[in-house]
C-alpha cells in the first residue's frame, strides 16, 4: 500500500513558501547557513537557497551536517545508516543556523544534529525546516518552518523521494500494517 | 564486523566502509571540538601485552574523541608467568564489562584467541610477526587522500617485510586491489606468499622503479644479532633509502614509514623529511582511522 | 586347574609366524600356548571369549609415550597412561625419560617400574636418557639404567646437540647393543619456531621450524651410528627428506630403523590455521608431499614402526599463546584407529600394520613379545575392525585431551586386549 501525500508541484509549492517564510522571519538575511541534515535535508537545503537567490538575490551560505556520531539509537537500529560527511564550511558561532530535514518525526535526529551544530561553535539561533512533520514527538521539539502536517500511524513510512535521487519525485506513504485488516 | 583482527580475514567492503568512515572522522578531527559522542558510555580496555607507545597513545585519544571509557592495562610480563591462562585473562578483563578490547601482543594469533573466547569486540593492535590491521588501514588511506585511489598503484614495500606486521597487513589489503606489490630486501627477509600477487626483488634499485609508493619498514637491530643481514652499516648501505635510489620512482610517488624511524639506516633524513614523505600524515590518519574502526565495531556488536 | 583361556573365531594376524587366517587362540598360564583351527566344540574347562568378525593380534607396542610420572602427574600418570594405552590396544608402552628429575639414573629407572607394576594396566618399558639431565653433555649411567630395565637410550624432547657426545654415546651403546633414539632436530635451525617453515606459516605470523632442521640431524646421527657400527632408531620421521636419507643408509647397510606417528601421515600443517595449539607438535605437521614419502616409506619398509609419541598435556596449558604452548599430541588412543587408514588404503596390509605397531618394536627393543608363538608372553589385541566411532577426547583415558582429531571418524577398534594372559574387555573400560 503506497499512497501519494504530496507530488512534485506541492513540493515546489512548499519549498517555495518555506523561502519566504525565512526571509520573512530572518530580516535581512544576514549570518544565515542552511544546513542540511543527511542525506534527506541536503537537496532541500539546496532548493530552499536557490529559491532565496530567486527572489532577493542573496547566496546564502550552505553546508551539510551527517549526524551519525551524535545519535542515540547506536545499537538500537537494527541497519544503522552509512557514515556521510559533514560540510560546513562557515564558521558556526554566532550565526544563524537553518537546520533542514526531510521528515521530523520522533524528534531524535534533531536532537542529534544540535550537538554536532554545537560541536562545531556556539550560533546564535538555530531554527528547524522540515517538509513534513508526521508527528509522534518523543523530544520537546519543533520545527519552525514545515512543508505540511501529516498526521500518521507509528508503523507508518513516510518517503520522500526528490527527482536529485529518484525516477520520480513525491513524498508517499507506505507500510500500514492495521489499514488492511 | 564484530571484530578486526586480520585484514586477510575481511572483506573488501569492510575495508572500504572503513576506509570513508574515517573521512568523516578526519574532518571531525579538524574542527576546535575533535570529540564526538559516538560511543558515550562505552568502555574500551587497552590490553597492551608488548611495549607500544604510538600505537598506544592513537587508540587511546580515538577512543577518547569517541567519548568511549579507556581502561589502560599495561602487562610487560607474559601471564604465563603468574600461572594464568590467556583465557583467565580475557575473562578477568570481560568481568569490568567492557565493550571493545585493544590487544597488542608479541605472540601471533592471540587476537584471534581472544575473539573467539570474548564478547567484546576485539582490535588487533599488532600480534607477534602477524598482522597490524590499523596500520595497514591507516597507510590505505593515506595513499588514498594523496593518489585519490587505491588500484592502479606500483607499491615498493622495503625492508624486514618476514618480521613485518605491517607489511604483511598492507600485502593483504593490496590484494583486494589492482595495484602492484613489489616487495624488497636481502632474501632471507623476503618470504613468499603463496596465493597473493607479490613480486619479489633484492635490488632496490630494480625494485624501486617507477613506484608511485615507497614504503619503508623499520628494521630491528636484534634481526641482525640473528645473522639476517651482517650489518645496519651494510644493510642501510644496500637497501636504505636515499635521495638517488629514491629519483628512480615516480616523481610524485610518496614515502612512507610506520615509524619509528631509524634514520640514516633504513632511510635518510633528507628523504624522511622531504615534501614527498608523508610520515606525520600517517599519524594523523592513524588516528582517524582507529576512530572510524572503533565506531563500526561498536556500531555493530551491540545488537 | 590350569587358568586357560581361548579366543574362538577371530582372523589371528601374526607376521612372526606368518599366520593370517581364522582359528582360534589359546592361552595358558599367561603364555600363548596353541594355534588351532577353529573348532565349534566348546572346551568345558577354559574361558570362551568368542572373536568372530574380528582381528586377533599380537598385542601393540608403543615405542615411543611420554607417560609424564614422575614430575608432571597433572599432565598423565603412569596409571592413567597405561589405561589410555590398554584402550588403544597397545599392551606395551616405552616410556621416554623427559620426567622430573629425568630419567638419567637407575633409581628413577627403579622407581617407574615399580610404579608400573602397582598401578599400570600393561607393561612399561622405561627408555632412559643418553646424557645427564639430558643436558646433551655428559654421558648419563646407561649400563645400570639397562640393568635396572630401561631396554633403550633417548634424549628424546631434545637432541643431543654436541656431535662428539653422540658419537661417544654411539661407541659406548656397542658395550651393550641397545640402540639410541634419535629425537632429531637442530636447535640452531628450530630457533623459535614452531609450526612447519612455509607459506602457511608465513601466513599466520608464526616462525617456521625448516624441514633441514630435522634432516640434517638424521643425516649426522646416521653417519656417526654408521662410523661406530652401533644402533640408531630415528623416533617421529616428519619429512621427506628424512625418508629419503634412512631408505639410502639402510641400503648401504646402515643399523638404523626409524619410526613416524600417526599424525604425520594423517594431517598437514593446515591444521594449524586458527592458531590450533592442539595441533602444534613437534616436529610440526608437514605437507601433503610429506605424508606420501613417509606413506611410500612405511610400504617399502623404509620406517619400521608406528610409534604414538604420546604426549599428553593439561588443558590449561594448550589454551596460551600459540608460541607458548607446550608442543605435543595425545595419541595413544588414537593411534590405531588412525594407522588402520593405511589398510583401507591399500598402504599397508594387516600384516604389515601387525609388524610395524608390535613385532618391529618388539624386535627393535629386543623384547619377547609381538608374537603368538607358542610359549610367548600372552599379550593380544582384539580388534574390531568395522566399528565406526568419531573420536572425543572428552571420552579419551588419558589425562591428555589434547587431539587434533576431535570429531574425526576413525573405522576399527580395540575391542579387548589380553595383557600377560589376564583379559581385558575394553568397552568395559
Amino acid at each position: 500500500m503506497r499512497k501519494e501525500l504530496l507530488s512534485k508541484k506541492d513540493i515546489d509549492r512548499a519549498v517555495s513558501r518555506i523561502a519566504h517564510e525565512i526571509i520573512e522571519k530572518n530580516r535581512g538575511l544576514e549570518n544565515i547557513c542552511l544546513v542540511g541534515i543527511q542525506s534527506g535535508g541536503v537537496h532541500l537545503a539546496k532548493r530552499i537557497a536557490s529559491k532565496i537567490k530567486e527572489v532577493e538575490g542573496i547566496d546564502l551560505n550552505i553546508g551539510s551536517l551527517d549526524i551519525s556520531f551524535y545519535r542515540d539509537d547506536v545499537g538500537i537500529r537494527k541497519q544503522q545508516p552509512v557514515v556521510r560527511s559533514s560540510d560546513i564550511t562557515c564558521e558556526v558561532s554566532g550565526m544563524r543556523i537553518i537546520l533542514v530535514d526531510d521528515v521530523l518525526f520522533t524528534g531524535r535526529s534533531i536532537r542529534a544534529a544540535m550537538d554536532a551544530i554545537m560541536d562545531f561553535g556556539r550560533p546564535a539561533v538555530i531554527q528547524l525546516v522540515v517538509l513534513i512533520d508526521r508527528g509522534h514527538r518523543e523530544l520537546p521539539i519543533r520545527a519552525d518552518y514545515v512543508g505540511k502536517n501529516i498526521p500518521t500511524a507509528l508503523d507508518e513510512n513516510v518517503e520522500v523521494c526528490l527527482a536529485e535521487d529518484c525516477a520520480e519525485e513525491g513524498v508517499y506513504i507506505t507500510g500500514s500494517q492495521t489499514e488492511g485488516k | 564486523m564484530k571484530d578486526l583482527v586480520s585484514i586477510r580475514e575481511i572483506s573488501k567492503e569492510n575495508i572500504e566502509s572503513i576506509l570513508s568512515t574515517a573521512a568523516s572522522f578526519k574532518a571531525v578531527l579538524k574542527r576546535d571540538i575533535k570529540k564526538v559522542p559516538a560511543l558515550r558510555g562505552k568502555t574500551v580496555v587497552n590490553l597492551f601485552f608488548e611495549p607500544s607507545t604510538r600505537t598506544k597513545t592513537s587508540f587511546e585519544l580515538a577512543e577518547k574523541r569517541l567519548s568511549t571509557d579507556v581502561l589502560n592495562f599495561s602487562v610487560p610480563t607474559s601471564s604465563v608467568v603468574k600461572g594464568e591462562t590467556l583465557l583467565d585473562t580475557v575473562r578477568t578483563i570481560e568481568s569490568y564489562g567492557v565493550d571493545c578490547i585493544v590487544i597488542r601482543h608479541s605472540s601471533s594469533g592471540v587476537p584471534h584467541f581472544i575473539a573467539k573466547n570474548s564478547h567484546a569486540s576485539v582490535v588487533n593492535a599488532g600480534d607477534g610477526t602477524n598482522e597490524h590491521p590499523t596500520q595497514a588501514l591507516l597507510d590505505a588511506f593515506s595513499i588514498l587522500e594523496r593518489k585519490d585511489t587505491l588500484d592502479g598503484l606500483r607499491i615498493a614495500i622495503i625492508g624486514d617485510v618476514h618480521h613485518s606486521r605491517v607489511a604483511k597487513s598492507n600485502i593483504y589489503l593490496f590484494s583486494n586491489y589492482k595495484s602492484e606489490i613489489r616487495l624488497i630486501g636481502p632474501p632471507a627477509l623476503i618470504p613468499e606468499f603463496k596465493g597473493y600477487n607479490v613480486s619479489y626483488f633484492n635490488s632496490i634499485e630494480e625494485g624501486i622503479e617507477g613506484a608511485d609508493v615507497v614504503m619503508m619498514l623499520r628494521i630491528q637491530s636484534e634481526r641482525m644479532t640473528k645473522g639476517f643481514f651482517p650489518s645496519t652499516l651494510e644493510y642501510a648501505n644496500l637497501w636504505g633509502l636515499n635521495r638517488q635510489r629514491l629519483k628512480l620512482a615516480k616523481k610524485d610517488a610518496i614515502v612512507m614509514h610506520p615509524g619509528p624511524l631509524n634514520r640514516g639506516v633504513e632511510i635518510t633524513s633528507d628523504v624522511a623529511d622531504s615534501g614527498q614523505s608523508i610520515i606525520l600524515e600517517q599519524v594523523t590518519n592513524g588516528l582517524a582511522v582507529r576512530m572510524a574502526v572503533m565506531y563500526l565495531l561498536g556500531r555493530d556488536n551491540e545488537q | 586347574m590350569s587358568n586357560k583361556l581361548i579366543i574362538k573365531n577371530g582372523r589371528v594376524i601374526d607376521p612372526s609366524q606368518n599366520i593370517d587366517s581364522v582359528c582360534d587362540l589359546v592361552i595358558e598360564d599367561c603364555k600363548i600356548s596353541d594355534i588351532i583351527p577353529a573348532s565349534a566344540n566348546a572346551n568345558s574347562s577354559a574361558a570362551v571369549i568368542d572373536a568372530s568378525g574380528m582381528m586377533v593380534m599380537p598385542g601393540l607396542i608403543d615405542m615411543h609415550a611420554h607417560l609424564r610420572e614422575p614430575g608432571f602427574e597433572h599432565k598423565e600418570t603412569i596409571a592413567s597412561g597405561t589405561l589410555a594405552a590398554i584402550k588403544g590396544g597397545f599392551t606395551s608402552v616405552c616410556a621416554m625419560p623427559n620426567t622430573n628429575p629425568v630419567n638419567d639414573s637407575a633409581t628413577v629407572t627403579t622407581f617407574i617400574i615399580k610404579r608400573a607394576m602397582k598401578r599400570g594396566s600393561c607393561s612399561v618399558y622405561p627408555i632412559g636418557a643418553i646424557t645427564k639431565g639430558q643436558n646433551g653433555e655428559e654421558l648419563a649411567e646407561m649400563g645400570m639404567m639397562l640393568e635396572a630395565g630401561c631396554v633403550a637410550f633417548s634424549d628424546d624432547g631434545r637432541p643431543v646437540m654436541n656431535a662428539l657426545v653422540m658419537k661417544r654415546a654411539f661407541e659406548y651403546s656397542k658395550a651393550f647393543g641397545f640402540p639410541l633414539i634419535s629425537h632429531c632436530e637442530d636447535m640452531n635451525l628450530t630457533a623459535n619456531g614452531v609450526m612447519n617453515e612455509g607459506s602457511i606459516a608465513t601466513l599466520l605470523g608464526l616462525a617456521g621450524i625448516p624441514r633441514s632442521s630435522e634432516e640434517t640431524i638424521v643425516s649426522r646421527d646416521i653417519m656417526l651410528a654408521e662410523e661406530a657400527g652401533a644402533r640408531l632408531h630415528i623416533a617421529h620421521v616428519s619429512t621427506k627428506g628424512s625418508v629419503e636419507i634412512i631408505r639410502r643408509a639402510k641400503d648401504r647397510g646402515v643399523k638404523v630403523t626409524a619410526e613416524t606417528c600417526p599424525h604425520y601421515f594423517t594431517t598437514t600443517e593446515e591444521m594449524v590455521i586458527g592458531y590450533n595449539t592442539n595441533a602444534k607438535v613437534n616436529p610440526p605437521l608437514r605437507c601433503a608431499d610429506d605424508i606420501a614419502a613417509i606413506k611410500q616409506g612405511l610400504r617399502d619398509g623404509t620406517i619400521d614402526v608406528i610409534a604414538t609419541d604420546h604426549a599428553p598435556h593439561h588443558a590449561d596449558e594448550k589454551l596460551l599463546e600459540f608460541d607458548r604452548a607446550p608442543s605435543g599430541i595425545s595419541g595413544l588412543e588414537t593411534a590405531l584407529g588412525l594407522s588402520l587408514r593405511l589398510v583401507d588404503e591399500g598402504v599397508l596390509s594387516y600384516a604389515d600394520l601387525c609388524t610395524k605397531m608390535s613385532l618391529a618394536p618388539a624386535r627393535i627393543l629386543g623384547l619377547d613379545k609381538g608374537t603368538l608363538k607358542k610359549g610367548a608372553c600372552a599379550d593380544v589385541v582384539i580388534i574390531d575392525p568395522n566399528r565406526e566411532y568419531s573420536v572425543s577426547s572428552d571420552k579419551f583415558l588419558s589425562k591428555g585431551k589434547n587431539t587434533p582429531f576431535e570429531g574425526m571418524t576413525l573405522k576399527g577398534m580395540p575391542a579387548a586386549v589380553v595383557v600377560k594372559g589376564k583379559y581385558i574387555n575394553i568397552l568395559e573400560l
